[in-house]
């Protein structure tokens, strides 16, 4: 045992150093959210003279007109869990529908989705703008620098992948279960709700997992669709907002950074099994 | 006969939300785009009025622009510099906490948290240690050169972009490790148990044991990252923002643009929509190579195993 142990020093050793390799920008970020504009600049290694000053940053940007911190969070939590609800739920659907109906179209429309996968937003982001104007202009339904587009393009870009997963795994489950629901009175699409929908549990989270992380931290789908200076920000779009019209205040886009990272690490450490089992599941697939 | 009907009326019910908002955000937008890159198409307000067709003239003018053929060389660069950076460290980082010390399960969760943070913040994160931390280290240690100005590594092209690559490495490390050590630990015990007995060294079982087993896992992380990193936007927006300029055939250009980046600024900064979305189109034909020769490696393992 005592052996085994000195065998692995070298390797504790080299663990520590490279977990406080990795750390340090975190630490960084947080002594440095407490510290006035001159210190910043002048000793930004160096401990914090007064933490109090993390206080009064985090005021400064919790009131900033810039940021507008409390709404774009708020922003960002609705757009980010809307818009999982709304795919979790569609693709599953759509997913169940596509393997348990055997016909040219449904095969032809999966095709269609799993090539999707590659499809690149780069490709259509230009002309999505063009034609969600377009479509405000026919219909009078806002698209653009509003809630129902960026639901509306969260759940299109959204579907190809959570589609696949969701029919991966519908495949392997038993037919037997929906023909004895069925027997007993189940109608078809109370089969997926009270049966199928609840089995799909490891897919769900693997789903949730994937998009929710790709959600919160998008920059360029929100800053298209819901444009830079908008009243509706999210909260990376908050910080290149504020990072721009404050260029170089180190401390307050620190301050700025630290109050956007919070909620999400708060988040994966309650999550973290879940999260982590989410994104493996997710790459072999 | 009735079950029939409600069956094939379940079905359409049920694709349909997908379908609508597959079609309303990719398929129009996709067809609308690769229409747009052989047009004049333009974002003035007569939008959607008298776009004509020209051919193949974006491309051509593409290829013809320095600028786009820099981005496209330096984003080739970046992609292999980040992809083999990614995956050593990956790597490496697995093989460290699948071994035998304690807390692993710590050292895993932590090494994971960057790839929580959205990578426009953690470009601004990274500028802030390049261009202030870095300096004030280098006065701590007495390394005066740290401090120069001139030497910071976001003050020339090259160093610029190594300085993406190693924020994308923080970055995307930490999940491509959770792949592998999920690989690893499928590894059976057995397999290194008589190795060992067999007198084989740590590095000869890593050879013959353990790479070999996790093969598979190589296929996907090398073309996760691989599409990753060509696609690398946020961080190059906020860490460098293109920037330094340098000159590249004569031309003055953005000496850290990637291509995605180039992309957007076509568009949005020269105003040159339609040769935006052209460069667009020839993005999605490079991520489609990629990927199809995705697909095809993984079909040919499967057909090995």
């Amino acid at each position: 045992m005592n052996a085994k142990r000195l065998r692995a020093l070298p390797l504790e050793f080299a663990a520590v150093t490279l977990f406080a390799v990795f750390f340090a920008p975190f630490v960084l970020v947080l002594i440095n959210s407490a510290k006035g504009a001159f210190q910043i600049t002048n000793a930004p290694l160096a401990l914090p003279e007064d933490w109090g000053q993390l206080f009064r940053n985090i005021a400064t940007i919790w009131t900033s007109d810039n940021i507008r911190y409390g709404s774009s969070f708020a922003s960002s939590v609705f757009i980010t869990a809307g818009s999982l609800v709304l795919i979790d739920l569609v693709a599953s659907q759509a997913a169940w529908a596509l393997v348990r109906t055997k016909t040219r179209v449904s095969s032809t429309v999966f095709i269609v989705f799993v090539a999707a996968m590659v499809v690149p937003f780069q490709i259509v982001m230009f002309p999505l703008l063009s034609w969600f104007r377009k479509v405000t202009e026919l219909t009078g339904v806002p698209l653009l620098r509003n809630y129902s587009g960026i639901f509306l393009a969260y759940v299109g870009f959204g579907m190809a992948q959570s589609i696949f997963m969701f029919h991966g795994f519908i495949k392997s489950i038993p037919l037997e279960l929906e023909e004895a629901a069925t027997i007993d009175g189940c109608r078809r699409h109370e089969i997926f709700y009270r049966i199928i929908f609840p089995i799909l549990k490891p897919i769900h989270a693997t789903v949730l997992v994937l998009n929710g992380i790709w959600i919160w931290n998008d920059y360029l789908l929100p800053v298209l669709v819901l444009g830079k200076g908008n009243r509706v920000m999210t909260l990376p779009l908050a910080v290149s907002n504020f990072a721009g019209a404050f260029v170089k205040q180190w401390d307050l886009i620190m301050t700025a950074i630290l109050m956007a990272m919070i909620p999400v690490v708060i988040f994966f450490l309650f999550a973290q099994k879940s999260i982590i089992k989410g994104m493996v599941a997710g790459s072999i697939k | 006969m009735r079950a029939h009907t409600e069956k094939r009326l379940v079905f359409w019910l049920f694709l349909a939300p997908a379908l609508f908002a597959f079609v309303m955000v990719i398929l129009v937008p996709f067809g609308l785009g690769v229409w747009y890159s052989f047009t004049n198409w333009s974002s003035s307000p007569r939008t959607g009025a008298g776009i004509a067709f020209v051919g193949l003239d974006n491309f051509v003018r593409s290829f013809r622009d320095p600028s786009f053929l820099y981005s496209f060389t330096i984003t080739t660069a970046y992609t292999i510099v980040n992809v083999a950076l990614v995956n050593v460290v990956a790597f490496a980082l697995a093989l460290l906490v699948t071994s035998a010390i304690r807390f692993r399960n710590f050292y895993r969760a932590g090494f994971f948290v960057p790839n929580l943070i959205g990578g426009l913040i953690l470009g601004y994160i990274w500028q802030f240690i390049f261009n202030n931390a870095i300096p004030s280290l280098g006065e701590l240690l007495g390394i005066a050169a740290w401090s120069e100005p001139a030497n910071l590594l976001l003050a020339r092209s090259p160093t610029a972009l190594l300085a993406i690559v190693i924020a994308g490495t923080w970055q995307y490390a930490g999940y491509i490790m959770v792949i592998y050590v999920a690989a690893l630990e499928n590894v059976p015990v057995e397999l290194h148990e008589a190795a060992q007995i067999d007198g084989a060294s740590p590095w000869q079982r890593l050879r013959a044991v353990t790479l070999p087993m996790v093969s598979q896992a190589f296929t996907i992380t090398l073309f996760l990252t691989l599409v990753n990193s060509f696609k690398q936007f946020d961080t190059n927006t906020s860490l460098t923002n293109g920037g330094p300029s340098a000159m590249f055939m004569g031309k003055p250009i953005f000496g850290t643009e990637l291509l995605a980046m180039n992309i957007y600024n076509t568009a949005f900064i020269s105003n040159d929509l339609a040769m935006g979305q052209a460069r667009a189109v020839i993005f999605f034909l490079v991520i489609a190579l990629i990927s199809t020769a995705q697909v095809r490696a993984n079909k040919k393992r499967e057909v090995e195993l």
